[in-house]
């Protein structure tokens, strides 16, 4: 028989995305444990918009991320490092566009 | 330091019920502070506490407005005596286990849910303004605690018992918020805001729905039984929750941080 860790007697943690204003996007601002979706809102209703934060909220199950490998942090964003041109800066616009 | 006294206008009173069951209420529910089962729902029930502070005091000050004697807020809160307290007794008793307040949560916020939902219609307006800011935090409490007696009543045996007994416990105590006198004849009339024997139907309909989804059992039976908070006749509890919560304004007076 093997003792329970903390993490199997904890209900499941869920990852908190907040708005704070209509028209902006949805931000992580944390985490929180709840045993079901429905708890999980309520609570980030009550930890993370009690300051005037928020007019939505999204939960996620923090096991429904899928995260890239740290160890893959060189091969995947260094090579960005020198592709300035990938910038659309470098272009003229025609005069005639205004307002971009 | 000696107690202030109050009128005995039933303006006044109706007032007082409403604020003062709202503080006491508070006061409990704020008692979990540092306590509650997981770290979400201590923050949730102080929440709920502070809302409840902040719609007694607003309703306080009124009170004192309507009374005319020139006491604020505070003096309402910390310097009346227990007999000039007018809460139900309902809010009194002791926070008990998490089961007992959430079952209380519910019951209270369900009254005061249907309460503020008539005050914003009150013919003093500037009661009808804070009822239209409290309902909002009201259907909240409601929801949030609803969902708690649901979660426990039908969950673990452990849960479930805790629950019942929290229901066999605290269901004597509701036949009081339905009592009517002539201090609410009286605010019905002056369109101060209902009877609250005209809220009874609506919340137990409401209490129904969330007992049935939670699989409990409403205790049947007549109970002879009457708590009379209401009319400044209270609990053995009152006094110790008075005494906590007004110590240091009655040994400071006016004392302020």
């Amino acid at each position: 028989m093997t003792t329970p860790t903390p993490a199997s007697t904890e209900w499941p943690l869920w990852e908190v995305f907040v708005r704070s204003r209509a028209g902006l996007d949805h931000k992580h601002c944390g985490s929180l444990h709840a045993s079901d979706a429905k708890m999980a809102i309520q609570m980030a209703r009550d930890v993370y918009t009690r300051r005037q934060e928020g007019t939505s909220i999204w939960v996620v199950p923090s096991s429904a991320i899928v995260a890239s490998d740290p160890a893959d942090k060189d091969m995947y964003f260094d090579p960005a490092e020198d592709k300035v041109y990938r910038h659309p800066t470098f272009f003229t616009l025609p005069a005639a566009v205004n307002h971009m | 330091m000696q107690s202030i006294r109050i009128g005995k206008e039933p303006q006044v009173q109706y007032l007082l019920r409403v604020a003062d069951t709202c503080l006491i209420l508070a006061q409990r529910i704020t008692e979990w502070c540092g306590h509650a089962p997981i770290l979400e729902e201590d923050i949730a029930l102080s929440n709920m506490g502070l809302d409840l502070l902040g719609q007694a005091r607003g309703v306080l000050t009124r009170a004192g407005q309507v009374d005319g004697r020139g006491h604020d807020e505070d003096q309402l809160a910390f310097l009346r005596g227990e007999g000039d307290f007018l809460n139900v007794t309902m809010a009194e008793l002791p926070r008990g286990d998490f089961a007992f307040t959430c079952l209380r949560n519910a019951m209270l916020a369900t009254l005061l849910k249907l309460l503020w939902q008539r005050l914003e219609s009150s013919s003093d307006r500037e009661l009808a303004a804070i009822a239209g800011k409290a309902i909002k935090e009201a259907r909240y409490h409601q929801q949030h605690a609803a969902d708690w007696v649901v979660r426990l009543g039908d969950g673990t045996e452990q849960s479930r018992q805790r629950m019942q007994a929290a229901l066999a416990q605290l269901w004597p105590y509701t036949a009081e918020l339905f009592d009517t006198d002539a201090v609410d004849d009286a605010a019905q009339a002056s369109g101060l805001g209902p009877r609250w024997a005209d809220l009874e139907a609506e919340w137990r309909q409401e209490m129904a729905q969330i007992l049935a989804a939670a699989d409990l059992a409403v205790p049947e039976g007549d109970i002879k039984f009457r708590s009379t908070g209401k009319r400044g006749v209270h609990s053995e509890h009152m006094g110790f929750i008075l005494a906590e919560m007004q110590y240091l304004q009655r040994s400071y007076p006016g004392g302020a941080w």
